[in-house]
């Protein structure tokens, strides 16, 4: 029996895509590119004095819960306390001058980010809605978080070449599913008495969404903003193999040249970025169930 | 009119209902239908229909299809089969406009675990079905705030829902259903969840809201209590069929069949059943302008009675000879029964008296109770011991050895 060419098909798909949707990859890439760049111009451009505290200023309100929190004594030494961490952390980056590197990095995570609920987020919401789209779409959802992260990256390349577009794509597609899934999970969740008591006053299916569904299901999707964006930073150091600029550059090259003090420090940048995202977006979940 | 008409209502759950529906129309059984097809039967030929201003209580055990039955009204859940007329529209028949429409205005619902939205607000919460219909929160918080009044929710607007007790959610749930007005009221289990203390107070108050709002309703209950407390009528539902409806009364007085009885056995009746069904009604009487002392002894002598109660022409209660008096009469041969009438001692009790309360009032256990109407004309007699019987749930024989053995 003649051996089963799987890849030779795939091959053959993705060339198929590159050589037809020319247009619609150039488009795709335009935006990404747009997001990216804006982002990255903007973070790097303000002074970062600045971007420190701005960044203290949201971990704070954040955690604080809202603007002008009447907090407790141990909410306020929980919000200052990741302010200090924040301007701490980022001031060490800026220190051994990984500045640059790391406002590239947060802003691939935001954009990248961004993209994966802006697709994942209504997906969700038609997976939870629809049984059909969920049975479709669930197993696609096991395929993309089963498959090795590094898999992605081949066709990124192939589709938009090197650089941090393919990074942002590659990224988009592997932190993309908790968003589905978790959006799905919460507006299930919701308890079917309340959708009811919805239905029976008449509402339609948009205001059962937004007046019901959604606000009930928040602190759930927000906690898959929080798993997008950490999925989305490690994969983001995995994308600097394809280009993709920031702290996963420095790493990469770490391991390229056997340097363990400069992949160690960059390393360490990211850590100090999941800590500061994963408390922040860890408290947007608390914001949402207020 | 009828408010609700309900008619040969089939509610089958499940992918294969059409052919489930077959079978059921067939006369096969319900667990027969769900081995076949795999369709579960909720509500099995329906027919029925509810009055304007009544409440209406829908009782069975859990897994009856009480639940099921009454979201079909507003449907929650589709109907396989039938026809339900809401104000002579087929709720079946009608567009997802018409539908949102009858939703909106003419029907809200109570739920059992009262269905709020945790992320709003008490007032947020009562205005919902407004806002829902479009209309401005400027005018639409004056009307939920009026309602929350009504059910006593007044100071509590800011609160969130979370904050309140059972008891008082559910309040809010009950505003939330009367804010928009609807004629039809569907309440779910609505008091199921609350203490049995508060739950006491909310039918209490339901009933009284109900004197002033003249609702329909249809109150969905397990407890055979609230349903005889808050019905004026009742079905009985048992595996989707309906097997009895009627006044409390009737359904304590004449169970339809077994299953109703076993149900009603351990129901405190004393406070149901009513002297109009306990009274006798052929007791034989005595017409004060006709009647002399030998047609009195005679008809005593026939009925097997030593007391009968006097009337007037026009059949007014007046009051009771006794056996000895008439003797007595005749003997001094007196013709005008007013001579031996023992009238003044005796209080007469309306129809709707409840057993419980008839018992105080024999003075003396030779004289029945008399029960007259509005104008004082005699319906029936209420005798001792068959008030007895229904307060002590003993029967006549037992009450009549009992009496028999304290005289010794």
């Amino acid at each position: 029996m003649e051996k089963l060419d799987l890849g030779q098909f795939i091959e053959k798909a993705i060339e198929g895509i590159t050589n037809n949707a020319g247009p619609v990859l150039d488009g795709i890439a335009l935006v990404i590119e747009g997001i990216v760049d804006g982002l990255q111009s903007a973070l790097i451009s303000t002074p970062s004095g600045v971007v420190m505290i701005l960044m203290a200023i949201i971990a704070y309100i954040v955690q604080g819960g809202g603007v002008k929190p009447s907090l407790t004594k141990k909410g306020f030494k929980k919000a200052f306390g990741l302010s200090i961490f924040t301007v701490v952390g980022l001031f060490l980056l800026f220190w051994m001058d990984y500045w640059e590197e790391t406002m590239e990095t947060l802003a691939l995570v935001l954009a990248s980010a961004f993209i994966a609920l802006v697709i994942g987020i209504p997906l969700g919401i038609w997976a939870a809605r629809n049984s059909k789209a969920d049975q479709v779409i669930r197993p696609v959802l096991d395929f993309m978080q089963t498959m090795p992260a590094f898999v992605y990256l081949i066709p990124a390349i192939l589709f938009f070449s090197v650089g941090n577009v393919p990074g942002v794509v590659a990224t988009v597609v592997f932190s993309l599913p908790p968003a589905v899934r978790l959006t799905s999970l919460g507006i299930r969740g919701v308890p079917a008495e309340v959708v009811e008591a919805a239905q029976s006053f008449g509402s339609t299916k948009r205001q059962l969404l937004f007046k019901v569904q959604i606000p009930l299901a928040m602190p759930t999707i927000l906690a898959g903003v929080n798993q997008v964006i950490m999925l989305a930073l490690s994969m983001v150091v995995i994308a600097s193999m394809v280009g993709a600029a920031g702290l996963g550059e420095r790493v990469y090259s770490g391991i390229l040249q056997a340097k363990v003090g400069l992949g160690f420090e960059a390393g360490l940048g990211i850590v100090i970025l999941a800590i500061i995202l994963d408390r922040v977006t860890q408290a947007l979940g608390g914001l949402g169930k207020k | 009119m009828s408010k609700i008409e309900v008619k040969d209502l089939n509610l089958i759950f499940g992918a294969k209902r059409k052919q489930a529906l077959e079978l059921v129309q067939k006369g096969v059984s319900k667990d027969e239908v769900l081995e076949k097809t795999k369709c579960t039967v909720a509500v099995k030929d329906a027919t029925f229909s509810i009055e304007q201003g009544e409440i209406f209580v829908v009782m069975g055990l859990s897994g009856s299809g009480k639940s099921s039955l009454i979201r079909c009204f507003n449907r929650l859940n589709n109907p396989t089969s039938g026809s339900i007329l809401v104000n002579g529209k087929d709720v079946m028949k009608m567009s997802d406009d018409d539908l949102r429409q009858l939703r909106r205005t003419e029907m809200s619902m109570v739920f059992q675990h009262f269905g709020l939205l945790p992320h709003r607000s008490v007032i947020a919460n009562t205005a919902f079905g407004l806002e829902i219909q479009g209309v401005p929160e400027s005018e639409s918080y004056v009307k939920a705030k009026e309602m929350l009044k009504t059910v006593g929710l007044e100071g509590y607007e800011e609160m969130m829902t979370g904050q309140l007790s059972g008891g008082m959610q559910q309040r809010v749930g009950l505003a939330r259903a009367l804010t928009t007005n609807p004629e039809i009221l569907l309440m779910d289990e609505a008091f199921s969840a609350l203490d049995p203390l508060i739950r006491t107070n909310m039918q209490d108050e339901l009933i009284q809201l109900q004197e002033k709002l003249k609702k329909t309703i249809v109150f969905i209950t397990h407890d055979l209590d609230e349903a005889l407390k808050l019905g004026d009528r009742i079905a009985i539902l048992k595996d989707g069929v309906i097997v009895q409806i009627g006044t409390p009364e009737e359904i304590l007085v004449k169970p339809a069949d077994d299953y109703v009885r076993a149900f009603v056995e351990n129901v405190d009746r004393s406070m149901i059943v009513t002297a109009s069904s306990l009274m006798f009604k052929d007791t034989g009487k005595l017409t004060i302008e006709k009647d002399g002392p030998a047609i009195a002894l005679r008809r005593m002598r026939d009925m097997g009675v030593n007391r009968l109660p006097v009337v007037n022409k026009n059949n007014k209660f007046l009051g009771f000879v006794m056996d000895d008096g008439v003797v007595k009469l005749k003997k001094d041969g007196g013709k005008d029964l007013n001579e031996i009438l023992i009238s003044d001692v005796m209080p007469t009790v309306s129809p709707d008296t409840p057993a419980a309360d008839l018992l105080p009032l024999f003075i003396d256990k030779q004289l029945p109770l008399p029960v007259v109407d509005d104008e004082g004309k005699l319906l029936g007699v209420a005798v001792h011991s068959s008030v007895i019987a229904e307060v002590t749930g003993r029967d006549k024989d037992e009450i009549i050895e009992i009496q028999k053995s304290g005289g010794n």
